[in-house]
């Protein structure tokens, strides 16, 4: 039916790099796990895990304080990582990376302060229909705060961005805050095109990259963007940390998210001056042993090629999609071929309700995330309870596609039976 | 039969299915052969909402007794739905209100009164304690 023969990995040996991912040599209810839930969470190398036992085991100490020897290695490694991350999305400077919690803290941050500043009653903030809640709470929550309205770019049947109307959405708007890759479709969105669009207006751009900075290389100064927010967890990294890029002159105009300490240059009852970016945005103690995980999983991904981890997961992608579509009864939600999708396969088959299929793939020992993935507006938009996600990373093989095919095909047997 | 009987007629039951997809066969069958809650019955007051999937209950009090019919949009909530419903429908209030529920466990269908899970059989197992309770009160105060 469909010749996969040509497609190989010539640049990354996958049965190789499997090794490097302990926790993926396990069974599952008496199965080998094939884990197909990164766009939830990635699993992470040896090589992250090291560096945070080392971290912990050799220099653990706090940052930025101290005169001693360990505080000062401390903070070489964590500002060594936030080196890594400005290089790894090409920013011109390192402090325009600011270290938060994840994607989600980082919209907050952007939200609560550029929205204190900025935002007024009568105002709009663009967001668009295909949005994780993390890019619609953080703007309803200020624009309620301050009068104004949250306005949405609407989605077409395929999952694609309808922007003939653009140029009307945008007026009247303070920032567009959209994603790069949708996690619930895996759509990659013309991300330049809306952000050249907003310009033209001088309209600022947010641009959530979750689910893009694993995938693809993603460069802020080609982009033009003017804040950019991803999690560490789903790109190889520790959980609990994630970055804000945001371009110097915006980061400069900004009043600080929370008060604390390295936040601050000068404390008096009276008035408290801030310090300089990027401290101004990480007020007290920060996740020392996350930042350098996170630099240690970048470290790893550079060390495979990002291009390399893109046409890798391309080709499986490509696979996963001929593969899947010979299942009798599958619809994929969001139409998108492999060339504009990164990571994500949202289905379902025949009227199954996708809480079902995925219990059963669960007992196969598949790990899939089922639900509306914290994305209820896109379900409602296709007016579906939700859907099951089967998401790629690089150390997905053709086997992982074909146990999830034959795992798809025993559960409708089950269900529909 | 007691509640407890009950339960335990169910735990033989699954004791005979040893693989899980026989169990999960068994499951499904049953919620395919619910007996579907009357439409004017399914409403938004009935729903019981789970972040997964979605069950719709309705209580009747007859003769000092409870029962109930309830549906699912997804079956194999619906099958352990309508196992709930095997169980606890026909007796007291009071008995209700004193039953522990131990067959899920016993079943190996745990993950589903996962509170993180919040599938709408937990919500379910409430809402009928919820119902026993207001009826214990209600013949107390009569």
């Amino acid at each position: 039916m469909h010749d996969t023969t040509t497609i190989s990995d010539p640049a990354l040996n996958i049965e190789h790099l499997r090794k490097d991912f302990p926790i993926l040599d396990q069974t599952i209810y008496g199965s080998p796990l094939v884990y197909l839930d990164n766009a939830a969470t990635t699993q992470k190398p040896e090589a992250v895990l090291k560096a945070m036992d080392d971290y912990y085991h050799t220099i653990n100490s706090n940052v930025h304080r101290g005169v001693h020897y360990l505080s000062q290695r401390a903070t070489e490694a964590y500002e060594g990582s936030r080196q890594k991350i400005a290089d790894f999305i090409n920013a011109r400077h390192n402090h325009e990376i600011i270290f938060t919690r994840g994607t989600t803290e980082a919209i907050n941050l952007v939200a609560a302060s550029f929205g204190k500043k900025f935002l007024q009653a009568g105002d709009s903030i663009l967001v668009s229909a295909v949005e994780h809640h993390s890019n619609i709470v953080p703007w309803q929550l200020i624009c309620e705060e301050k009068g104004a309205t949250l306005r949405v770019i609407p989605v077409d049947d395929n999952g694609e961005l309808i922007l003939h109307d653009l140029h009307r959405l945008l007026e009247g708007v303070k920032l567009v805050a959209f994603n790069y890759v949708s996690n619930s479709l895996g759509i990659i969105n013309p991300v330049k095109h809306i952000i050249s669009t907003a310009h033209s207006y001088n309209i600022p751009v947010l641009l959530d990259a979750a689910q893009a900075v694993q995938h693809m290389e993603v460069d802020v100064q080609d982009l033009d963007v003017d804040f950019l927010a991803f999690s560490s967890h789903k790109l190889y990294g520790p959980t609990g940390i994630g970055v804000l890029y945001g371009k110097e002159e915006w980061l400069n105009q900004l009043p600080p998210y929370q008060g604390g300490g390295e936040m601050i240059k000068t404390v008096t009852f009276e008035k408290t001056t801030y310090n300089d970016l990027p401290y101004k945005f990480e007020a007290g103690t920060p996740d020392m042993a996350g930042a350098i995980g996170l630099g240690a999983a970048i470290d790893y991904i550079l060390g495979l090629g990002i291009r390399n981890v893109r046409q890798a997961e391309h080709n499986l992608m490509t696979y996963a999609l001929d593969t899947l579509q010979d299942v009798q009864g599958i619809r994929f939600i969001g139409k998108a071929d492999s060339a504009n999708r990164a990571g994500v396969i949202s289905f379902l088959v025949g009227d199954i309700h996708p809480f079902d299929l995925g219990e059963i793939l669960d007992k196969q020992g598949i790990a899939v995330r089922t639900g509306h993935h914290c994305a209820q507006p896109v379900m409602d938009r296709y007016c579906i309870p939700g859907t099951v996600r089967a998401s790629l990373a690089v150390y997905n093989n053709r086997e992982d596609v074909d146990r999830l095919a034959a795992g798809i095909r025993k559960a409708a047997k089950l269900l529909l039976g | 039969m007691t509640i407890q009987e009950e339960q335990q007629e169910i735990i033989a039951d699954f004791e005979y299915l040893l693989n899980w997809d026989d169990k999960y066969e068994y499951i499904i069958q049953l919620g395919k052969e619910l007996p579907l809650i009357d439409s004017r019955y399914k409403t938004e007051d009935n729903l019981i909402r789970g972040c997964q999937s979605r069950v719709w209950l309705h209580a009747d009090f007859l003769d000092g007794k409870l029962s109930f019919t309830a549906d699912s949009d997804a079956i194999i909530t619906k099958g352990l739905v309508s196992l709930v419903i095997k169980v606890l429908s026909g007796h007291t209030p009071k008995e209700i209100v004193d039953a522990e529920i131990t067959f899920i466990e016993a079943i190996g269908l745990s993950s589903h009164l996962s509170p993180t899970r919040s599938n709408g059989l937990l919500s379910m197992l409430k809402q009928i304690k919820l119902y026993a309770l207001a009826y214990q009160a209600k013949s107390v105060h009569s």
